[in-house]
């Protein structure tokens, strides 16, 4: 695989390191001249000095025949330029972005990029895990794959609670992977039966949360508890 | 007509200096509050403190009733990235953003955005300026 990566901070740096542990071949381009000095000698030829934004910058990096694109910069509007570049201009299969501020989620999901991580976002899903008073936790979203991860609680009041698994009535598009249960993580085998309380690890597919908030806290109101994680998940 | 401008620099103070002149509807967005002294005392105009990537700051613009949409702040990019959402999200009938770089303005007119690039356009005037010079030396 060929990867072009956009930005050699610490994010882009380190995903250059794994790509040369894992044998692929990448380019990585940074604009600021002082970061180039100091990396030039551990990357050699492999870093690019310029403005990724640039598109003569982008086609000697060798953008046209690449497989991925990492958008790396800390500038979001940098990183969503060089998306849309590289989907409109450059046809480039994949492209990976990250987002700097969350507040500017949206406009990563209105451009169609295909995977977008944004530290600050995973940092409070972490913490809302983490804290009792969060039902609802999207963890994890993989929108190329239309596939989510979220977390929620078992009420008292759920019709999934003393059941199995196995016999649980779950929406369609969903399935529970693991019951996290003081503090420890179990396979959710078709006989392990949930009790209020646990917290459940779920796939799904987008669209279904609310039908699984009513199966899970069936006296809260769905739009209520995905008002609760999402502001919770933007505001600053 | 009901136009926001992103950037109150020469371009976009003086854009909206105009329109209100004209009798428009103007709304004026910039991160910096000095920016707007470019607009003079007596500008009629609405002036808001914000990031026009900031979809809430562009609703506090009123950018869900704008019949327009001019971004010409300092960033080739960010330029880019408002009008996009300005075109894509909120379905304003006409985006415009001013793109310094030639090639990204030429990719980015492809989505439906409406790119001004003052180099291309200082381009064609400098060959026009270099095309009419007399030539000495050549005969008649």
């Amino acid at each position: 695989m060929f990867v072009v990566i956009v930005g050699a901070g610490k994010v882009g740096l380190n995903v250059a390191r794994s790509l040369t542990h894992m044998g692929h071949e990448f380019i990585v381009i940074e604009q600021r001249r002082s970061r180039y000095d100091l990396l030039r000698p551990e990357l050699e030829e492999r870093l690019l000095f310029g403005d990724g934004t640039e598109m003569w910058v982008l086609e000697e990096a060798g953008i046209v025949r690449c497989d991925l694109v990492v958008a790396v910069t800390g500038d979001d509007e940098d990183n969503v330029v060089i998306a849309q570049l590289a989907k409109l201009e450059y046809k480039v299969p994949k492209v990976v972005a990250r987002v700097n501020n969350p507040r500017n989620q949206p406009t990563f999901d209105l451009l169609d990029v295909d995977a977008t991580v944004c530290a600050a976002t995973m940092m409070i899903s972490m913490i809302q895990h983490e804290l009792p008073s969060h039902q609802f936790v999207p963890l994890l979203s993989l929108k190329r794959e239309n596939m989510e991860l979220v977390e929620i609680e078992v009420s008292d009041d759920s019709p999934s609670a003393h059941l199995a698994v196995q016999d649980i009535r779950l929406p369609d598009g969903v399935l529970v992977t693991a019951i996290l249960r003081e503090g420890t993580a179990l396979l959710a085998r078709g006989s392990e039966v949930l009790l209020p309380g646990d917290q459940v690890l779920c796939l799904l597919a987008p669209g279904r949360e609310k039908d699984l908030i009513r199966s899970f806290l069936p006296s809260r109101r769905p739009e209520d508890v995905q008002a609760q994680a999402s502001i919770d998940t933007i505001s600053e | 007509m009901y136009v926001i401008i992103v950037g109150c620099g020469r371009v976009g103070s003086s854009m909206a200096k105009q329109l209100v002149g004209e009798g428009h509807d103007v709304v004026v967005v910039d991160e910096d509050p000095s920016s707007f002294r470019l607009l003079g005392a007596d500008f009629p105009g609405q002036s808001i403190v914000g990031a026009a990537l900031d979809w809430d700051v562009l609703r506090q613009a009123g950018i869900e009733g704008a019949d327009a949409f001019a971004a010409a702040t300092d960033g080739d990019n960010t330029n880019i990235v408002c009008a996009l959402i300005a075109w894509r999200r909120f379905e304003v009938p006409c985006a415009i953003a001013r793109v310094y770089d030639p090639r990204r303005a030429q990719a980015f007119a492809k989505t439906g955005v409406h790119t001004v690039c003052p180099t291309e356009q200082a381009r064609v005037m400098m060959m026009g300026a270099v095309h009419s010079c007399p030539v000495s030396g050549t005969g008649e």
